[in-house]
């Protein structure tokens, strides 16, 4: 009697620290999702040329890579992911400049956006309710990511419109599947730091959005 | 100044895989294999999102 009631005490518990942890990361996500915004408009009303996009990247994957893994356990952590996000929300907003100025730019870009919420809030909310591991996806998502990252180095000097195309196909399916297994481990309380939980559905969302905009912007005749 | 973007990109990239080398070992060897139905109910939102996406295209032409 006495273990059954410890197991129900430590499994409420459990049940309480992974509810704080889902509670804390879509917080952050939303603040770091509208700090971005706010940067990407800056860059906007600034006219920031298109190669903006690329020095912003590689600074905030340096800083993904090098600086953020090393923090996420302490509160500067947090300053080093509104610094990541809104980066990228800089770079993209060069992106968003062009797309803007072309004759359909706006409803591309709208539709962009609508497609992303709607994408990432089926999938996350199918990884909530079906309450499913999807960490069986693991191996196959990493391996994925990592072909699609040879074909985006070798399409930077290549240049090729159709390899464009499949590596902008290749990323929403990926990225979906990245959403699935990142949401699946932080409702079952595999993940615990919310700051690397962030940055990670984070990153999803961010891929999704822009490979979706090139998608449309390349079928739409942009 | 682009090339010389294009190539610090590259080399982040590659920086990138390096990184995710051990994440990918990890799972592929420690990670929890499929079970009976795992992979269909991974699918058909995977496949849910293709369509819409498609849907989107078509809405674009």
């Amino acid at each position: 009697m006495a273990n059954t009631d410890f197991s129900v005490v430590r499994s409420t518990q459990a049940v309480i620290t992974t509810n704080k942890v889902l509670k804390n990361t879509y917080l952050l996500l939303a603040a770091t999702l509208g700090f971005s915004a706010l940067t990407a408009m800056l860059s906007i009303a600034l006219a920031v040329p298109s190669w903006m996009y690329l020095v912003s990247v590689i600074a905030a994957m340096l800083m993904g890579i090098f600086v953020l893994p090393r923090t996420a356990n302490s509160s500067t952590g947090i300053g080093v992911i509104f610094l990541i996000t809104g980066l990228l929300g800089f770079g993209l907003g060069s992106i968003l400049s062009m797309y803007l100025a072309l004759p359909n730019g706006p409803q591309t870009v709208a539709l962009a956006f609508g497609g992303t919420a709607a994408i990432f809030l089926g999938l996350s909310g199918y990884a909530l309710t079906s309450k499913r591991d999807f960490s069986f996806m693991g191996g196959f998502i990493f391996a994925g990511m990592m072909v699609v990252i040879l074909a985006i180095v070798a399409n930077l000097f290549l240049q090729m419109p159709a390899l464009s195309l499949a590596i902008s196909s290749a990323i929403i399916l990926l990225m979906s599947g990245f959403i699935l297994f990142d949401t699946s481990r932080i409702a079952r309380g595999e993940e615990t730091n919310y700051i690397m939980a962030t940055y990670g559905i984070y990153l999803s969302i961010f891929n999704i959005f822009i490979s979706l905009l090139q998608l449309l912007g390349i079928m739409g005749d942009e | 100044m682009e090339l010389a973007l294009k190539i610090a990109a590259a080399a982040v990239l590659v920086l990138l895989l390096f990184y995710m080398w051990p994440a990918y070992k990890h799972w592929q060897e420690h990670g929890p294999k499929a079970e009976k139905g795992d992979w269909q109910a991974a699918i058909v939102p995977l496949g849910a999102v293709a369509a819409f996406v498609i849907l989107l295209i078509l809405a674009v032409r």
